[in-house]
C-alpha cells in the first residue's frame, strides 16, 4: 500500500471516528423522553383526562433509582415515565394526580395556594381546598406549576413512614396515597413549560440539582397542538 | 490657494513637511461634506430616532437612559460618518493612478509639545467624559441599578413604594409590605411613583431585569439589592426577564408587569391583600431576606426571615419613625418629587 493510501485511510478512520464522537455526544445532550399524545386522538368539544403520579424514588432498575419524579398514564393505559405531553389548544383538560411522596414544607408558602384552575380550586381526597398548608396531616410535596397559564397546584404529601410507603414506580393504588383533582383550559398552540416549585431533589445543594434540572422528572413542557375542530373556548 | 502661516511653521517644526496649498482644500471640502451630514442626520436623529429607542419613558431612569442612547447615537454618527466620508474622498482623490511615482512622504519626528498637548486634551476628554457620565448616571434619576443593602443614590421623593421583588427557580413574586406584606407573581406598579425594588432570592442568583423600567439587579440569596425607579405618568407594560444563567429553566423566568394608574394600583393592592389574607398568614414574618432551608422544614416555617434590620433603617428617615411593618402608612404612593 503506498504512502498516499496509508494516510487517506488514516484521514478517513479519524473522520469516522469523530464524527461517532459528535454523534454520540449530540444524541446523548438532546436526549428528551418520549411525547405522550393526548391531543391526536381527542373529541373536540370533550374534556381530555390525564391522570399523572408523583414518586419519591424511580426505584431499581432506572438510571437514577434515587430520583424524585413524574410519570403520566399515556391514552393506552400503560403508566410512562415523561413529562412531555401533547394537550389539544383551548381544551378543558381534567387532571388526576396520584401522589405518592412523602410530606414536608414548600419552601415558599406562595406556591400553597391553588391558582388558575377551574373554580380555583382542587379537591384533595374528594374535598375541595383552595389551599394547602404544610400543617395539613403529613405536610405539602410537590406543585404543577405553569407558570404561563397562572396556573398552580399543590400536592399533599403522604405518611413516609407508612409500610406501604411506594418507593418503585410507577406506584400502584394498593401504596399509601392521595388523589388530587383540578381542570384547567389549555390556551393557543405553543410549548408550556411546567415544573414543580418545590425543590424536592434530595441530596442536592438546596434541593435544587438533580431531577429539578432534569426533563422528565420534575419539569416537563405542555405541547399544546392546534386543534381543527375546535373553535376556541370549546369545552369551557 | 495658500497654506496660511502659522499652519505652515507648525508642519516645518513637526518637521512633516510645508502644507501643499491643495491640503486646505481637501479638508474645507470633507468638512463641508461631513457637515452637510451632519446638518440633517443628526436632526433627523433627534426628532424621529429619539422617541422610538428603548427603553422609552415608563420611569425617569428609562428615560435618563433612552437620553444616553440617543447623545452615543450622535455621537456615533458624527464620528463615524466622520471617518467614512473621510475614507471615501481619500479613495477618490487621492488614490495612487496610473504613472503617478510613488515614494515615502516626508520623515516623522517627534515634538514635545505636541505630545504634551495630547497627553493634556486627552486626559481631560476622558476625566471630563468619567465625571459627567457619573453625575448623568446617579444624579438625574439613579442609574436603575442594584444598589445593595445601603443605597448611596435615594430618589428626592419623601414618599417611597417599597416591593419585595424574590427570585427563585424559576419564577418572580412579588411582596408588597404596605398592603400587609401579600405575595404574588403579578408585578403592578403605580404611576408618577417613587419606587424602591428590595431584591432577593431563595435560592440560587438570579438577576431581575425590568427593561422598560430601566431596572436591573441582582437577586442573591440572603442579600437585600435595593434598585430605584420613578415611574412617569405613562402607563405600559414591563418585561420582566432573569439577567443571570440560573438553571436549565432560566430562559423560562420571565414575566411581564404593569404600570398602572395610582388608584388603579392602590384599589388592586387592597383587593389583593383582601383575597390573599389567607395565603399572606400562612407566608413567613415580612423581611428583606429570607434564609432557604434546604427542602423546608415540616411542621416548621418553610423559609425564614433573616434581618429586618435594613428595613427599618431605610425607611425610618423616609417615614420618620420606625417598628413593626404593619405600623408603616397603608400606602405609600405619592406624586413625583412631592
Amino acid at each position: 500500500m503506498t504512502r498516499p493510501w496509508r494516510i487517506g485511510i488514516a484521514v478517513a478512520f479519524f473522520a469516522l471516528i469523530t464524527g461517532l464522537c459528535f454523534w454520540g455526544v449530540f444524541t446523548w445532550v438532546r436526549r428528551q423522553p418520549p411525547n405522550v399524545n393526548f391531543a391526536a386522538h381527542h373529541d373536540a368539544g370533550r374534556p381530555v383526562h390525564l391522570t399523572v403520579q408523583t414518586v419519591g424514588t424511580m426505584g431499581t432498575g432506572h438510571p437514577h433509582p434515587a430520583w424524585v419524579s413524574y410519570l403520566v398514564k399515556a391514552p393506552d393505559g400503560k403508566w410512562v415515565h415523561s413529562t412531555q405531553w401533547e394537550l389539544p389548544a383551548y381544551t378543558r383538560i381534567d387532571v388526576t394526580v396520584l401522589e405518592y411522596d412523602g410530606g414536608h414544607a414548600l419552601r415558599n408558602q406562595v406556591w400553597a395556594k391553588v391558582q388558575g384552575t377551574i373554580g380555583g380550586v382542587m379537591t384533595l381526597n374528594g374535598k375541595t381546598v383552595r389551599q394547602v398548608s404544610p400543617q395539613t396531616a403529613y405536610g405539602e410535596t410537590h406543585t404543577f406549576t405553569v407558570p404561563a397559564l397562572g396556573l398552580n397546584v399543590p400536592f399533599a404529601g403522604v405518611n413516609g413512614n407508612s409500610p406501604t410507603f411506594c418507593t418503585t414506580a410507577p406506584c400502584t393504588p394498593s401504596h399509601v396515597h392521595n388523589v388530587i383533582k383540578f381542570s384547567f383550559m389549555t390556551r393557543a398552540p405553543g410549548q408550556y413549560h411546567w415544573q414543580c416549585m418545590f425543590p424536592c431533589a434530595a441530596g442536592y445543594l438546596d434541593g435544587n440539582g438533580g431531577p429539578m434540572q432534569t426533563l422528565g422528572y420534575m419539569d416537563g413542557f405542555l405541547k399544546v397542538m392546534p386543534s381543527p375542530g375546535h373553535p376556541l373556548q370549546v369545552g369551557q | 490657494m495658500t497654506g496660511g502661516r502659522l499652519g505652515n511653521a507648525v508642519r516645518q517644526r513637526l518637521g512633516i513637511g510645508v502644507a501643499e496649498p491643495s491640503d486646505r482644500v481637501h479638508l474645507w471640502r470633507i468638512s463641508l461634506i461631513w457637515l452637510a451630514w451632519m446638518m440633517w442626520s443628526e436632526p433627523v436623529l433627534w426628532f424621529i430616532a429619539w422617541p422610538v429607542i428603548p427603553p422609552f419613558r415608563l420611569t425617569l431612569t428609562a428615560a435618563s437612559e433612552q437620553w444616553d442612547g440617543l447623545v452615543a447615537i450622535m455621537i456615533a454618527d458624527g464620528a463615524m460618518s466622520g471617518v467614512l466620508i473621510y475614507g471615501i474622498y481619500a479613495l477618490i482623490v487621492w488614490r495612487q493612478r496610473k504613472g503617478q511615482p510613488m515614494g515615502d512622504g516626508p520623515p516623522l519626528r517627534s515634538h514635545w509639545g505636541v505630545q504634551a498637548g495630547w497627553v493634556f486634551v486627552t486626559t481631560c476628554v476622558v476625566l471630563g467624559a468619567f465625571i459627567f457620565g457619573t453625575v448623568e448616571l446617579i444624579v438625574p434619576a439613579g442609574a436603575g441599578t442594584g444598589e445593595g443593602p445601603s443605597p448611596i443614590w435615594v430618589p428626592g421623593s419623601k414618599h417611597i413604594l417599597p416591593i419585595q421583588v424574590i427570585g427563585q427557580q424559576w419564577v418572580w413574586t412579588y411582596r408588597y409590605p404596605t398592603f400587609g406584606g401579600f405575595e404574588t407573581t403579578q408585578l403592578m406598579i403605580p404611576a408618577n411613583t417613587s419606587i424602591a425594588f428590595h431584591v432577593t432570592s431563595l435560592d440560587v442568583i438570579h438577576d431581575w431585569w425590568a427593561y422598560q423600567l430601566g431596572v436591573k439587579a441582582d437577586a442573591n440569596p440572603g442579600e437585600d439589592n435595593v434598585a430605584f425607579a420613578t415611574t412617569t405618568s405613562k402607563l405600559g407594560k414591563v418585561t420582566v426577564r432573569c439577567d443571570e444563567l440560573c438553571g436549565i429553566w432560566h430562559g423560562a423566568m420571565f414575566d411581564y408587569g404593569y404600570v398602572v394608574p395610582q388608584a388603579q394600583f392602590e384599589k388592586w393592592g387592597h383587593s389583593m391583600a383582601k383575597k390573599l389574607a389567607p395565603l399572606t398568614k400562612q407566608l413567613p414574618k415580612f423581611a428583606w431576606t429570607y434564609y432557604p432551608s434546604a427542602n423546608g422544614d415540616y411542621p416548621g416555617p418553610p423559609y425564614y426571615p433573616t434581618n429586618t434590620d435594613p428595613f427599618y433603617k431605610m425607611y425610618q428617615y423616609q417615614y420618620g419613625k420606625s417598628g413593626p411593618e404593619g405600623r408603616l402608612p397603608a400606602v405609600h404612593v405619592n406624586k413625583t418629587g412631592s
